[in-house]
Parts: C-alpha cells; sequence; structure tokens
C-alpha cells in the first residue's frame, strides 16, 4: 500500500516538474509547481513527517508561490519582448546543467544507503514531538535561523533599495 | 499516526474538490449562455480597457510579499512551541524569546528602511 502511494507521489512529481520546466507559459509554469510541491508533501507524510507536510504546503504552496507570481508580473513577459537566447548561451547553458547532473549522480553512486527508519514511531513528526525536540536539543540551530531570517530581511530590503529610493 | 487517521484528511480533500469540480461542470450547464462582445469583455463595468495585462510592476508588491513570508514562516515556528508551551517552561520561553527578539530587530531595520512606506 504505502509503496503503491509512494510510487504515485514519485511519478507525479516527476512528472509535474518536468511539464513545469517545458511548458511555455510562465504561469502555467508555477501552476505545474504547485502540484510538484503537493507530491512532495505526501512524499513528507509518508516519511512520518507531518507537521513538515503541512507546514510544506502552507509556505511554499501558498507564499512562495505567490513570490514566484510576482516576479512573474515584475519581468515584462510581453511574446514581442521575450528574449531569446542564442545557440551560443544554450549549449553554455546545457554544459553547465550537464556537469551539475554529473557531480550530482556521481555523489549519489558514491553514497551510502542509510536505513530508512521509516516505520520508527509514527508519531515522530506531529507537531508536539517535533516541538519538544526543537526547542530542546535543536535549540541552537533554531536560533541560528532566525538569524538567516534577519539576513533574509536585510538582503530584501538592500536588493528593493534602488527602487524604493531610501 | 495510523495510516487510518487520515482518512478524514482525505474525505475533507474529496469534499472540497469534489465540491469545485461539481459546480464547474454543473454551472455551465445550468445558467443561461450569453456570447456577445459586451459579454465577452474582462471588465463590462467602467471604463474600457486599455493595454494588456502584461505589464512590469512594483518592486513594492514583492518587497512587501518577501517580508510577509518570512513573518509567515517566523509565525510557523510559533506552532510546536505553543503546543509544549507548559512543559517548556521558561527554557524554552527564552529560546522563542530570543527568536522574536531577532525578528524585532529585523522588523525595526525594515521599518526604518522605510520598505512598507507606500508613496515613497
Amino acid at each position: 500500500m504505502t509503496l503503491y502511494i509512494f510510487l504515485t507521489l514519485a511519478i507525479v512529481s516527476v512528472i509535474t516538474a518536468l511539464l513545469m520546466v517545458f511548458s511555455r507559459n510562465p504561469v502555467h509554469s508555477v501552476l505545474f509547481l504547485i502540484l510538484t510541491f503537493f507530491a512532495i508533501a505526501g512524499q513528507y507524510v509518508l516519511l512520518n513527517a507531518q507537521f513538515l507536510a503541512v507546514v510544506h504546503i502552507i509556505v511554499y504552496a501558498g507564499a512562495i508561490m505567490v513570490l514566484f507570481l510576482f516576479v512573474l508580473m515584475m519581468l515584462n513577459l510581453n511574446s514581442e519582448t521575450e528574449p531569446q537566447k542564442s545557440t551560443m548561451w544554450k549549449i553554455m547553458a546545457a554544459i553547465a546543467a550537464g556537469s551539475l547532473l554529473l557531480t550530482l549522480t556521481g555523489a549519489l553512486r558514491g553514497s551510502v544507503q542509510l536505513a530508512t527508519p521509516v516505520q520508527s514511531n509514527p508519531r515522530v513528526g506531529l507537531v508536539e514531538n517535533l516541538g519538544k525536540v526543537l526547542f530542546t536539543d535543536f535549540v541552537v540551530p533554531f536560533e541560528i535561523a532566525g538569524i538567516l531570517f534577519l539576513a533574509a530581511m536585510v538582503g530584501a530590503v538592500l536588493v528593493g533599495k534602488k527602487d524604493l529610493k531610501l | 499516526m495510523e495510516p487510518s487517521g487520515y482518512m478524514p484528511i482525505v474525505l475533507q480533500s474529496l469534499v472540497a474538490l469534489g465540491f469545485v469540480a461539481l459546480v464547474l461542470i454543473v454551472v455551465p450547464l445550468l445558467g443561461p449562455r450569453r456570447k456577445s462582445d459586451k459579454k465577452n469583455e474582462n471588465f463590462e463595468c467602467g471604463i474600457e480597457g486599455q493595454g494588456n495585462a502584461r505589464m512590469p510592476v512594483s518592486i513594492k508588491y514583492l518587497m512587501t510579499a518577501i517580508l510577509f513570508v518570512l513573518f509567515d514562516v517566523e509565525v510557523i515556528f510559533f506552532y510546536p512551541y505553543a503546543v509544549n508551551f507548559r512543559e517548556m517552561g521558561f527554557n524554552g520561553f527564552f529560546a522563542v524569546l530570543m527568536f522574536v527578539g531577532v525578528f524585532l530587530l529585523g522588523f525595526y531595520y525594515v521599518l526604518r528602511k522605510g520598505a512598507f512606506e507606500w508613496d515613497r
């Protein structure tokens, strides 16, 4: 049963990710990306990370998708102004992406398969257990995440500074 | 959680999706259909449409949205804390206080930089 759910989710996520890359309309790409996120959220549930799955849907499919849409709106996407990359650029992009794929494949081939602790404790990813671990054992990474958010805030303001005339 | 514990979630999703699909199917069948140039305009009340919708918008929208997402994620960290509020005692309280303090610092910075001032 779990295997079939996993296979369905995996196939759906791969297909929607490919559709996202290959669709010509950028808004359609965003919609396919939302479907990919939902499939990945399903994988989180299979891995007993229930809270993470819900947060994934709220933050990624909800908030970050809106950000992508805003970025699309900021770009001038009229068909006549659409930038046409030359063949040179396409070859360069293919080489760069190909070497990344090669690196990832090589790294994954040499890696050791860890034992999946899927069936250990099905309640481990619920919000209560996660909170206990987060605020005791992992409190330092939690605070560092806060500082990371501060950096993101400052970065966002600085990047938009030119337009805001601060 | 037991696999059967997901049944309410599955049912709710099915009801939500089913309602949307049902409405999308039934409404065109039941409603009257009148197609004319006036009816097919995007906004049929008031001013005539000009240009197209694909024009660049101000970065202020993106700025507000990014800052919203950051504070949104901050609030999500409150859920695990709120559930364990009593057990954590002061240790958890100070951890969260420090976290919120960092965010307040960032909020003060953002306010001082005027990222939320719309008219400038």
